[in-house]
């Protein structure tokens, strides 16, 4: 018995404090590692001559070369591929915008029937697996001639994006109180002025951070783009199509061009899209 | 001119109605109050008048203009919100501005109403400020300032003062009072609060579950309620109610007094007397005082009448302590009599 609660002696609260503190920033530390380390790899490499990408030993600090940047512009295709990235990404982002913004509007602030069920149906347009698509809609656009085209591709990615505009805008409108549209509306205002004067300038920031995050999903998406386009690749696309016959450094120089545009993207509107799940973040 | 004439007004959300027919007229300038518990449909009624809510069925006229198919703009009415809506990507000024831009108003004239309101309301400081760094009285001041340069002929308020602490509330109270006085506008007031309804109103209109049940001055409501719910309802502490049983042609028992009343068909009543229409006089009411509480002026006695709480306001150098036996006579030109079966008055 004595024996028994002698070994039975609690420990001080401290130690145990300690304990989960030491694995909290063990935590931390690791996931920070997890995802700072491949990106610190390519900026690295990126910025190493190509003789330094292929060779050993490896260094830690970039030479602050630019041939490998040099030689992935330099390539044929490069160039082409960069533009049509950015143009599919911007129609994306007109697209999704212009669509899912109004959406957004109406979910917020109209009550019909069938609202429960739209919103569910607008998530579920995430849930079919994007090769089940893209094939008959590789048909359909041969058909209907978009085959190989930006637009035809932005079309694909602003069903990609529409999800994500819809449940973004839908959040920052619900955060703007109905109330000061119904004072434009007795100070004046017809429904489009009070939008225009009232709730467009207050709305602005989170719209645009919603067209960014809808920029970056088109900018980052492969898939669809190897399918669907043959001439006119986007940069992911092409990267993929000659991943196989090209030197370590373009893929280091191809991979940094596609990471940091949507790194800063989407650093700058967090906040945003913080907002969107529901995090509080202030 | 802008008198507001509410004809067989009713809304309906889904299976639940708001608002049953409501007729009501509002003279040109009165301070009309819609005084009620939440949900009794006040505010339905303030946002059917503002176009912000269209009624299931009705009219809705002001200043001999049938409105209710118009929008909020074309009433020429302003209102003031319970959370402000005041415009925080605007300044001061230009919140205040707003309507008189949508109007194209030329600049000067602008800038003459802009600040000659802002003086009225103490906020001529505050006029280059964004709403963030307003304290949510000088919000109201702005709300209400925006409101007035329009020289509305109705001002519309949805419970103004409920956001601010006591105090500010009682000093806007009367601010307000004063300035829509001068402003000479037709104003409807929604509140829950019964002493700012009493001490800002021309007429209270009293409702409950979705009908006005009575609309009277002030004096008035609390003098005569036409029902037993706007006995309860105003009045801090409230009315008391005892039953009445029929003893003889206008002869009603009540707790073992009998007492002269109305002659009525009915077998039963519930007699109503306000806690300070009682005086300790003996041949009242049987009471036993249970809780007492002094209130300064006056002394509020909690008592047991026939087994039910029954509540006096006794002046204050009456000595009365907790179990002391107590007569209380009614004032006999104070006491209401109210039908148990359509709790309307007798």
């Amino acid at each position: 018995m004595s024996v028994a609660t002698v070994a039975d002696v609690p420990r001080p609260v401290a130690e145990v404090n300690a304990a989960g503190k030491f694995l909290f920033i063990a935590g931390t530390v690791l996931l920070c590692a997890w995802v700072l380390v491949p990106i610190y790899l390519l900026v690295v490499n990126t910025l190493s001559s190509p003789q330094e990408v292929s060779g050993f030993p490896k260094t830690a600090i970039p030479s602050f070369d630019f041939g490998s940047l040099q030689f992935f512009l330099g390539f044929a295709g490069v160039v082409r591929a960069l533009w049509n990235s950015v143009v599919v990404a911007v129609l994306t982002m007109i697209l999704s915008i212009g669509i899912g913004a109004p959406a957004g509007y109406a979910l917020s602030r109209f009550e019909f029937p069938g609202k429960a069920t739209f919103r569910m149906l607008v998530l579920m347009t995430r849930a079919f697996p994007l090769p089940l698509l893209a094939l008959p809609l590789a048909v359909m656009f041969i058909r209907v001639g978009l085959d190989d085209t930006v637009l035809g591709l932005a079309l694909v990615h602003t069903t990609l994006a529409i999800p994500f505009a819809v449940l973004i805008t839908f959040s920052i409108f619900s955060g703007i109180p109905i109330e000061l549209e119904e004072a434009a509306w007795t100070l004046g205002c017809n429904r489009l002025q009070a939008f225009q004067k009232v709730v467009l300038p207050l709305v602005l920031p989170g719209i645009t951070a919603s067209a960014i995050f809808a920029f970056t999903i088109s900018w980052n998406e492969v898939f669809a783009a190897s399918v669907l386009t043959v001439e006119n690749r986007t940069l992911t696309a092409f990267l993929l199509q000659s991943l196989s016959v090209s030197p370590m450094h373009l893929k280091f120089a191809g991979g940094a061009a596609l990471v940091l545009p949507a790194l800063i993207f989407i650093f700058a509107v967090r906040k945003y899209l913080f907002a969107m799940w529901g995090i509080a973040n202030r | 001119m802008a008198e507001i004439v509410i004809k067989d007004v009713a809304k309906s959300f889904g299976a639940f109605t708001a608002l049953h027919s409501i007729d009501l007229t509002i003279a040109d300038q009165e301070f009309m109050v819609l005084l009620g518990a939440s949900g009794c449909g006040k505010t339905t009624l303030l946002r059917i008048i503002a176009g912000l809510e269209t009624p299931s069925q009705g009219e809705v006229w002001i200043g001999g203009h049938r409105v209710d198919r118009l929008p909020p703009r074309e009433r020429g009415i302003a209102m003031v919100f319970q959370n402000y809506a005041v415009f925080p990507h605007l300044t001061v000024f230009e919140n205040i501005a707003f309507g008189l831009r949508m109007k194209k108003v030329p600049q000067p004239e602008i800038d003459r109403r802009v600040s000659r309101t802002a003086e009225l309301m103490h906020i001529e400081q505050l006029l280059k400020r964004y709403s963030g760094q307003l304290s949510g009285g000088q919000r109201q001041r702005v709300a209400v300032a925006r409101a007035l340069t329009m020289e509305p002929d109705v001002i519309l308020m949805d419970e103004p003062l409920s956001n601010l602490d006591a105090l500010l509330r009682l000093e806007m109270r009367a601010e307000l009072k004063g300035v829509l006085a001068a402003s000479k506008t037709t104003t409807i007031y929604v509140t829950h609060d019964q002493v700012e309804a009493m001490s800002l109103a021309d007429r209270i209109s009293v409702m409950n579950g979705g009908r006005i049940v009575q609309a009277a001055t002030p004096v008035e409501v609390y003098r005569n309620p036409a029902a037993r719910f706007v006995g309860s309802f105003i009045g801090n502490p409230p009315m008391n109610f005892i039953p009445a049983m029929k003893v003889g042609e206008g002869k009603w028992q009540v707790a073992g007094l009998t007492l002269d009343g109305p002659k009525a068909d009915q077998d039963r009543l519930e007699f109503a007397i306000r806690p300070e229409d009682v005086t300790v006089t003996p041949g009242g009411l049987k009471a036993t005082a249970r809780v007492v509480e002094p209130l300064g002026a006056h002394t509020l006695v909690t008592c047991d009448v026939n087994g039910a709480p029954f509540r006096a306001v006794l002046e204050s150098d009456l000595r009365v302590a907790p179990g002391d036996d107590l007569s209380l006579a009614p004032k006999s030109d104070r006491v209401r009599w109210f039908d148990p079966e359509t709790t309307m008055a007798v």
